[in-house]
């Protein structure tokens, strides 16, 4: 909720980030100009037959550059918690040091604190990783849903892999805002499934921002959204065109790589020899062929466990890594192999039936994925209200894990949302556990995030304070919601707190 | 930690062996003595209390001893609740959402509104019963859809590229609610024809032809054609009276709304129809349930002075549209402190995501909903709200014996129910994704496919 407190206080911060924002967005623009020549190795030929500004994907690999750079932010100790580190320890009466936007140390109640830090109790509370939705549609689906606003599915053409999610991000979604109350830190923000290829997604670091590049997660690798299953025969098939079935599916994502290996062959042949034109920008090719080298990591909207294990054969005819299947219902069912093949899978707990491919979803999926050696088991949302309670879908997975018997503590379940998440969309390097080093995203929880009454009491990101449920002047309110029905006022007797 | 697939093996014979144990459920006419457990009557909680029932109903709640021949069921450590009741839902109405041939919920004749009436279609044998129930869930007021209605899963996955739309209800009413249990067994229809239900708002309005405004004419109009009926059946009869824009049938089902015998519930989300409706049911003499109310909390005053009971879910928080665009997470702490007496819904329409119904009380109880009202709007309020006051919902002498006994606080997702009796019948904890759970709790890689029964 949203209450007076926005009138004059949290002005000052959102007209700091605003001047921030744009600040840094013009010094990237001037700087990626000057110095990413990139690509060295076939630099003697192209030197000599440098292409019109756009025309090499090479020259400028980061045209829409990251312009984040964090919330004012200061020294911290949060003492006195249970921590979750996210990577399967738990401490009790733990001390978490974040210094200069990183963690710096966790331990138990020993652990020195460094002079200069902000002490935090947290005292019977409970303090987690920030939380990463990897299968969020905030910003392209937002609040409100209208005519006009709905820029998630490029349902044009089976293969849009030339767009990009972010070119349709909003970020006045208002449903950043209530994520980050739910603790999330970390989005990664897809296309919609009507397509065999979405086009590209992005991941972005959940702060307030006017701009998508200020919220853009630096060097996080892009991904492509596939899509599987009854969506895109159903979507195309609809219009009398192909797919119209499992099979047209099947043959379009190989078409595409088919199209995408000879577009690739054609520019390292040009790059090799700088004989002859070179090959014409297309960029539906040039997102696979990022697919094909490995820089773009494949998020596959699929259902069944089948239909996973074709998706998977494919991979190998020509010659690619699947990062993650979403809403993966069925993954159960084909849990030994994704492990084998370190697939993430990414799930919901509660959702099933709504259509065929979902109809065989079970709540002890995320466990029994989880149960063998080398998986790595994911909760996601695809939803604007879902998101803001990760922590509880994750919860009812472990009840149905213990249900069926599977010994499962929290402090390994964490990671389904944290350091499984990170890895699952490729930045487990610097974020999804409190590991010294990584990013400072953490989450200071009232109770047990298992609770279905704890409430995220601080959310930091990058070790600024984004999100306090105490403080209205930490409550960020979006553009869109300014003055309209209900601004300002206390909604029963609550000031504080996401809408 | 280190889980392998040998371990997996033991757990799926001890799963096996878990579901040998369920075999001998108690029959109805047996005494049953829950004891020890914490009990949340409904409207009070009793530490240790003791719950009785006999013939399908409840006998007795306190603190006394079980009475002599009992069967005792020791629930010490447990909590002991009266199963939820699902409101705005369709369950035994709806198997697959996108499967429109195992959908019931969805009239779309054209000289049928009012008088379609759900109870017809619901199916005992559902898949989804079961799956609702392991939610604690025993009863569910089932309605019919309509444009406006939380029924269904209306994701941007699911009608991507559909374009805009999905299916028109032919009139202003969407057709007759019915009440179900969810026990085992051929019949679960508890009583049919309970409430009206009607989309006011955007929902109606694009029913009536686009405005509000029209929506509210063609209603009152609807209704003065209705009355005017009810006073000159024999006339209608002899092909004596003008011409009526609805079916008999739909003039019949009407009349009890019109009279304010039966409520109406109206699906409505913005304070200025609330308020609209409001004066309408003043004005016309109807017995009014408001559901949605997104935006409740900002005429709180006035449901509550109308005596207007309201079907809300608590975790609308977004401004999905314009309609909604003061939702909140607080609404029903608001709603409820200002005196109206509110029922808290599942999600997705109450089918297949029933059983989040109990963590939507918790999250209003972490969003200021004290936890007896949050309790209260999953259990008795809706009893008390269709007018079945008394008879179920209610861990109290007389009322139906549905009660569920916990491995702790229901509201929470680490708790699961361990036995659930309905109309004093116990229930199998059992459901179809429990057997698809099973047969793939190895792996699936064994030697035979998991198709073969375990030999």
């Amino acid at each position: 909720m949203f209450t007076s407190r926005l009138r004059g206080s949290a002005s000052g911060p959102l007209a700091l980030i605003l001047a921030a924002t744009l600040g840094l967005s013009a010094c990237a623009t001037t700087g990626e100009g000057a110095s990413s020549d990139g690509n060295g190795d076939a630099a003697p030929a192209r030197e000599a037959k440098a292409l019109p500004t756009g025309m090499d994907a090479a020259t400028n690999p980061d045209p829409y550059p990251s312009t984040y750079r964090g919330l004012p932010r200061e020294n911290l100790a949060i003492v006195g918690a249970t921590v979750f580190t996210g990577d399967g320890r738990k401490i009790e009466n733990g001390v978490v040091i974040l210094t200069d936007g990183k963690v710096a140390a966790v331990g138990d109640a020993s652990t020195a604190l460094p002079a200069g830090h902000r002490v935090i109790n947290a005292e019977g509370r409970y303090v987690t990783p920030g939380i990463i939705d990897v299968h969020s549609h905030l910003g392209v689906y937002p609040s409100p849903g209208v005519q006009g606003m709905s820029d998630g599915n490029e349902a044009t053409n089976p293969n849009t892999a030339e767009v990009w999610a972010e070119h349709s991000v909003w970020p006045q979604d208002p449903g950043f805002n209530t994520a980050r109350a739910g603790g999330v830190t970390t989005l990664h923000i897809l296309p919609g499934s009507a397509n065999l290829f979405g086009g590209r997604g992005v991941t972005l670091r959940n702060v307030p921002s006017v701009t998508m590049q200020g919220m853009k997660f630096p060097d996080a690798p892009y991904t492509v959204k596939m899509a599987c299953g009854e969506n895109p025969s159903r979507v195309y098939g609809g219009r009398g065109r192909s797919p119209a079935t499992g099979m047209g599916n099947m043959a379009g994502y190989r078409a595409a790589f088919i199209a995408a290996q000879d577009y690739r062959q054609k520019w390292d042949k040009w790059r090799e020899t700088g004989e002859g034109s070179p090959p014409t920008r297309n960029l539906q090719h040039e997102t696979l062929v990022g697919v094909l080298d490995g820089s773009i990591l494949i998020q596959n909207h699929c259902y069944r466990g089948d239909e996973m294990a074709l998706m998977i054969d494919m991979s190998r005819e020509f010659g690619y890594r699947i990062t993650t299947f979403h809403h993966a219902t069925e993954a159960y069912k084909v849990a030994p192999l994704l492990a084998r093949e370190g697939i993430c899978a990414a799930m919901w707990t509660g959702w099933w039936g709504f259509k065929m491919e979902s109809l065989d979803a079970i709540e002890e999926n995320v466990a029994l994925v989880d149960a063998p050696e080398g998986s790595c088991a994911v909760v996601h949302s695809d939803d604007a209200e879902l998101i803001q309670r990760l922590n509880q879908e994750a919860a009812a997975a472990l009840a149905a894990g213990r249900r069926a018997g599977l010994d499962l503590t929290e402090e390994h379940a964490i990671g389904w949302i944290t350091l499984n998440a990170a890895r699952a969309i490729g930045i487990d390097d610097q974020t999804g556990s409190l590991t010294p080093g990584k990013r400072a995203d953490v989450v200071i929880w009232s109770a047990n995030p298992f609770s279905i009454y704890a409430r995220a009491d601080q959310v930091f990101v990058d070790g600024g304070l984004a999100f306090d449920r105490f403080d209205p002047t930490y409550q960020p309110v979006s553009d869109f919601e300014l003055g309209q029905p209900g601004y300002g006022q206390s909604t029963a007797g609550v000031r504080q707190g996401a809408r | 930690m280190t889980r392998n697939l040998s371990s997996l093996r033991t757990i799926v014979l001890g799963a096996v062996a878990a579901l040998g144990l369920a075999a001998a459920p108690a029959l109805a006419q047996d005494t049953v003595a829950v004891t020890g457990g914490r009990v949340l009557t409904g409207t009070s909680v009793i530490e240790n209390g003791t719950v009785v029932m006999r013939g399908g109903r409840i006998i007795s709640v306190g603190t006394g001893a079980a009475p002599a021949g009992a069967r005792v069921i020791d629930a010490t450590g447990q909590v002991v609740a009266p199963g939820f009741v699902a409101v705005d839902s369709g369950l035994g109405g709806s198997e697959v959402s996108s499967v429109s041939g195992t959908n019931d919920l969805r009239n779309a004749s054209n000289t049928l509104s009012a008088a379609f009436d759900v109870s017809y279609g619901l199916d005992p044998w559902s898949i989804t019963l079961p799956v609702a129930r392991l939610g604690g869930v025993t009863r569910a007021v089932v309605v019919p859809n309509h444009p406006g209605s939380s029924g269904g899963h209306y994701h941007e996955e699911d009608t991507a590229g559909a374009g805009e739309g999905g299916y028109h209800s032919p009139g202003l009413f969407a057709g007759q609610a019915a009440v179900i249990h969810l026990a085992e067994g051929a019949d679960i229809l508890v009583r049919p024809r309970v409430a009206m239900v009607a989309p006011f708002g955007e929902a109606g309005a694009g029913v009536a032809g686009g405005s509000r405004g029209g929506a509210m004419v063609l209603f009152r109009e609807t209704l003065a054609e209705v009355r005017l009926y009810a006073r000159n059946k024999a006339a209608y009869q002899r092909d004596d009276l003008r011409p009526l824009s609805l079916s008999r049938a739909d003039l019949e089902a009407l009349i009890p709304v019109a009279e304010g015998r039966m409520p109406l519930i109206i699906t409505v989300s913005r304070a200025a129809d609330i308020l609209q409706v409001l004066r309408l049911a003043e004005e016309e003499g109807l017995k009014v349930i408001l559901d949605g109310a997104e935006e409740g909390w900002l005429v709180a005053d006035q449901i509550a002075a109308a005596g207007v009971p309201v079907l809300l879910n608590p975790l609308a928080n977004l401004p999905g549209n314009f309609e909604r665009r003061a939702a909140r997470m607080q609404n029903a702490a608001a709603l409820n402190a200002a005196g109206v007496v509110i029922a808290i819904k599942g999600n997705e329409g109450s089918i297949h995501r029933a059983r989040e119904t109990r963590y939507n009380a918790g999250n209003a109880v972490s969003h200021g909903l004290p936890y007896e009202a949050a309790i209260a709007a999953i259990t008795v309020n809706p009893a008390r709200i269709f007018g079945m006051d008394g008879q179920f919902g209610e861990l109290r002498a007389g009322a139906a014996a549905d009660v569920v006994i916990w491995t702790g606080d229901p509201l929470e997702p680490l708790s699961q129910p361990v036995a659930i009796y309905i109309n004093g019948v116990e229930q199998p904890l059992e459901s179809r994704p429990f057997l698809l759970r099973d047969r793939y709790l190895g792996g699936g890689e064994g030697a035979r496919p998991p198709a073969y029964p375990a030999q």
